[in-house]
């Protein structure tokens, strides 16, 4: 297991490295004047110009300035927002929570959802219930995020007023913010109709968002447990005489769970580029809005900074899924 | 801790608010996050409409609804004879703001005025950098470095301001919102105590509502300002419920979830007028779009060929087409919410057989030009690529070629300035100030050849009005000097004036008091919601 780790190890440093170039490069390669892009100032005079290009450090070698970006980077300094002089790590962290809330509900929607529906698909192959299935999963698979979104808001929040239109919880309540989870935080908060108005507020962001994965897990669920079904195991436990239930239940559905798990896993990395879309479109105040916002803004700092630090952070949870791979199953390390 | 302490003290207001019957909140979807709260720092109109308009007040303020000026924080002011020394008496008893954050101890004084204006000005005065890397835009951008000769505290409720020549813009841009002012005495407890850096954040001014709280990218609060010296608000709080996506806002619009957005989609516009519970304002927006000739270049240099291809353009087709109705087609250089506007001068009426004539008239046979495309939409031009094709069509019809160019926008923008370039370039403005003098001269003076000035057109007449316009301080006057400029515009047809678009603004039906600013800012001051 620790060999495994290393080798992962191994892989992720240069990659991590390869990314931070990219970063570094980012605000190199874009048309303009560097210095004006970092500082946020547009109108400068030359000394002004010479003074804040010393301060930023564009008047050493190049490789001077990389390995000094690298080691900024190791010491968790990820640059300074132009717009609101706070340092890009304390502004990530600040938001994150609303993005793993909102992510963490989609991917329990997506695994309670989808993998039943795998499931009942794999026993009742050929028949309707796997065609309406598969098909809905074909369709939930494709859906642009975007129209999706607007779709239920328009229809859900708009004309049938079942749920509120975008936001994290009705402008009425008003408290501070502990866990940086509103379903935790509204609780906590003691006000009445709170978490109600939280969990309301949730609902549409989470099936936005939600969907694709929902998809995915649904099929691969399917075809993984087809597979195990028609191993020999599942054969002499179905001619042994054990109820449906067993059989499926257990023997098959926990073999057949080692796939979808690592689909969970890499599903991650794709919710946090589905959160972009799904936040903007519902005012969800996380970091793919404050993404997309900082692009608004021009915030170069914060894209650079931000970009480097969501590339981390899916690269550690791919880590985290291929270790867990790795436990579940064995054979993988080797 | 103190911040936490703060926030359970919000809390608990919140909560006792929450709970009256008697508080009365407007929300309003706005499109964008506050870049800071400075409204000297920054430029855009999320900024303004978040700082500027709420919690600031000015010397002279915009008369709702309109581009002239009238008095806000001055009660009233005198001009010296020579025009450069501006003497300005403070409005008695004006409070500033109570808040959570900093207690006031005196009411507005000449102190204020001249810390808030002068720490963008003086690069030693210790608020000049206070925010790394920020940089006063307006203040040079108006060109007010090289105006100002001083500012001086004449007694405690006089201010004069000398300036180094004459200015007539100058009143009309001490009306805007990097003019704000700020209380000097919350400045030099913030600088006390080391959180200079906290007046971008907690912004607090003598303004209609006081700052409560930002949460980043999703909500602002603030709440009436109970001595606000123009009498308290209607509403007791105010909320900026921040929604980056036009269709959404319109849901939230429509759900109730809030009282008023700004831009809708065009395509929203129609659903929004049918809506029993909504209602929609609009009126044109203080900008035009423009095909700007090449003035200097044969056969443009001519003002008959200019005049020809004017009376080609089907301008109606481009505001149906690209803005599907959401425009007016432009007559003037300026638009017709600005002051000095003249409503006489007629527009080039679409003909296309006498354009053609004029053409051989002039001489001209088998043109063929470059018309530049911009790459990017702007409220003045939805889609220039569409327009240029429409003008691609419209001159083919009288024989002349047109090849469609377009650049990435910031090279456009840069190369499309050179004097020597080829074809006739479109762009727009939008006006700064709601001073003519921003769009006339800035646009169309020789000064602004190589620059600002597409059209590369130095017409002597023109300038010689313009500039002694500027040089008046006598508003008739000027208004007299901005519409002979405006004749002798439309006389030589530097540009093909293209259309002015309409800023929409869509609201419920309960809600009253809500003034359009043609400066396309949005102000809360005066709205109430009915039942």
């Amino acid at each position: 297991m620790f060999r495994f780790l290393l080798g992962r190890l191994a892989v992720l440093i240069p990659t991590f490295i390869g990314v931070s170039i990219i970063a570094f490069s980012f605000i190199r390669l874009l048309p303009g004047d560097p210095v004006a892009l970092l500082s946020g100032e547009r109108v400068m005079s030359p000394e002004r110009h010479a003074e804040i290009s010393h301060q930023l450090g564009f008047d050493r070698p190049i490789v001077v300035q990389y390995l000094d970006y690298l080691w900024g980077i190791l010491h968790g300094d990820f640059g300074t927002s132009i717009v609101t002089k706070k340092p890009v790590i304390d502004q990530f962290l600040e938001l994150f929570p609303a993005t793993v809330e909102l992510s963490l509900c989609a991917i329990i929607f997506a695994v309670v959802v989808g993998i039943p529906a795998g499931v009942i698909a794999a026993i009742k192959r050929g028949s309707i219930f796997d065609q309406i299935i598969m098909g809905t999963a074909l369709v939930g698979f494709s859906m642009p995020i975007f129209w999706w979104g607007l779709l239920l808001i328009i229809v859900v929040s708009g004309m049938l007023q079942w749920t509120p239109v975008s936001g994290r919880i009705s402008l009425m309540f008003f408290f501070p913010s502990v866990t940086g989870f509103m379903l935790i935080d509204s609780l906590l908060s003691g006000q009445e109709g709170a978490f109600q108005s939280a969990f309301n507020h949730l609902v549409l962001p989470t099936i936005v968002l939600g969907t694709i994965p929902l998809a995915v897990i649904a099929r691969q669920t399917r075809s993984a447990m087809l597979e195990v079904l028609s191993e020999d195991y599942v054969r002499t436990a179905r001619a042994k005489g054990l109820p449906t239930f067993r059989v499926v239940g257990i023997h098959a559905l926990r073999n057949a769970m080692i796939p979808v798990v690592t689909t969970i896993g890499l599903q991650i990395g794709v919710m946090l580029a589905g959160a972009i879309l799904t936040e903007t479109i519902f005012s969800w105040p996380g970091i793919g809005k404050w993404m997309v916002d900082s692009v608004f803004r021009r915030d170069y700092a914060v894209i650079q900074g931000g970009l480097l630090i969501i590339a981390a952070v899916i690269m550690l949870v791919n880590l985290a899924v291929d270790l867990m791979y790795g436990l579940i199953n064995p054979r993988i390390r080797h | 801790m103190k911040k936490l302490t703060t926030l359970f003290a919000a809390t608990a207001l919140a909560t006792l608010m929450a709970g009256s019957a008697w508080s009365k909140t407007f929300v309003y979807c706005s499109e964008g996050s506050p870049e800071g709260f400075d409204p000297g720092l920054y430029t855009a109109g999320t900024t303004f409409d978040a700082a500027a308009h709420t919690v600031y007040n000015r010397l002279l303020e915009f008369k709702k609804g309109t581009t002239e000026t009238e008095p806000g924080l001055a009660e009233s002011w005198t001009i010296s004879d020579d025009g450069l020394e501006y003497t300005f008496k403070l409005r008695p008893g004006v409070k500033f703001q109570t808040t959570e954050f900093f207690t006031p101890s005196r009411e507005l004084n000449a102190d204020d005025v001249v810390f808030s204006l002068e720490r963008q000005w003086k690069s030693d005065n210790p608020w000049h950098g206070y925010v790394t890397g920020g940089s006063w835009e307006y203040f040079a951008g108006m060109g007010l470095p090289d105006v100002l000769e001083s500012i001086e505290k004449v007694d405690d409720m006089t201010v004069k301001i000398k300036l180094k020549r004459k200015e007539a813009p100058f009143l009309a841009n001490l009306a805007m919102p990097f003019a704000s002012i700020m209380s000097k005495e919350y400045a030099d407890k913030l600088q006390a105590e080391g959180k200079m850096n906290q007046l971008n954040q907690m912004p607090l001014g003598t303004g209609p509502f006081a700052f409560v709280g930002y949460q980043q990218d999703a909500v602002i609060r603030y709440k009436a300002h109970p001595d606000y010296w123009g009498g308290k608000q209607k509403i007791d709080d105010l909320v900026f419920a921040i929604t980056t996506d036009a269709a959404v806002r319109f849901q939230k619009l429509q759900a109730g979830e809030c009282h008023l957005m700004p831009y809708p989609n065009a395509a929203d516009v129609e659903a929004m007028k049918a809506d029993p519970n909504l209602k929609v304002m609009e009126q044109a927006g203080l900008n035009v779009a423009y095909l700007a000739y090449n003035s200097t270049q044969p056969p443009f240099d001519k003002p008959e060929v200019r005049k020809a291809l004017n009376k080609a353009i089907n301008k109606q087709a481009i505001v149906d087409s690209v803005f599907q109705g959401q425009a007016t087609p432009a007559t003037n250089p300026i638009p017709p919410t600005m002051w000095s506007y003249d409503d006489n001068i007629a527009d080039d009426t679409y003909e296309p057989e006498v354009a053609k004539k004029m053409l051989e008239d002039a001489g001209v046979k088998d043109l063929s030009m470059k018309v530049w495309a911009m790459p990017v939409a702007r409220p003045y031009m939805l889609n220039a690529r569409r327009a240029a094709e429409l003008i691609q069509a419209d001159f083919a019809k009288i024989g002349v070629k047109v090849e469609i160019i377009s650049y990435e926008w910031a090279e456009y923008l840069e190369k499309s300035k050179a004097k020597d370039r080829d074809g006739a370039v479109i762009l727009g403005w939008t006006g700064d100030n709601g001073d003519p003098d921003n769009f006339l001269d800035t646009l169309l003076g020789c000064d602004a050849v190589g620059g600002n000035n597409r059209a590369q057109w130095c017409n002597q007449e023109f300038d010689d009005l313009v500039t002694k316009a500027k040089e008046a301080t006598d508003v008739a006057e000027r208004t007299k000097l901005y519409q002979q400029a405006q004749a002798v515009f439309k006389k030589e047809a530097p540009w093909a004036t293209l259309d002015h678009s309409l800023s929409i603004v869509p609201m419920r039906k309960n809600v009253e008091g809500f003034v359009q600013s043609p400066l396309g800012d949005f102000a809360f001051d005066g709205v109430d919601i009915v039942e």
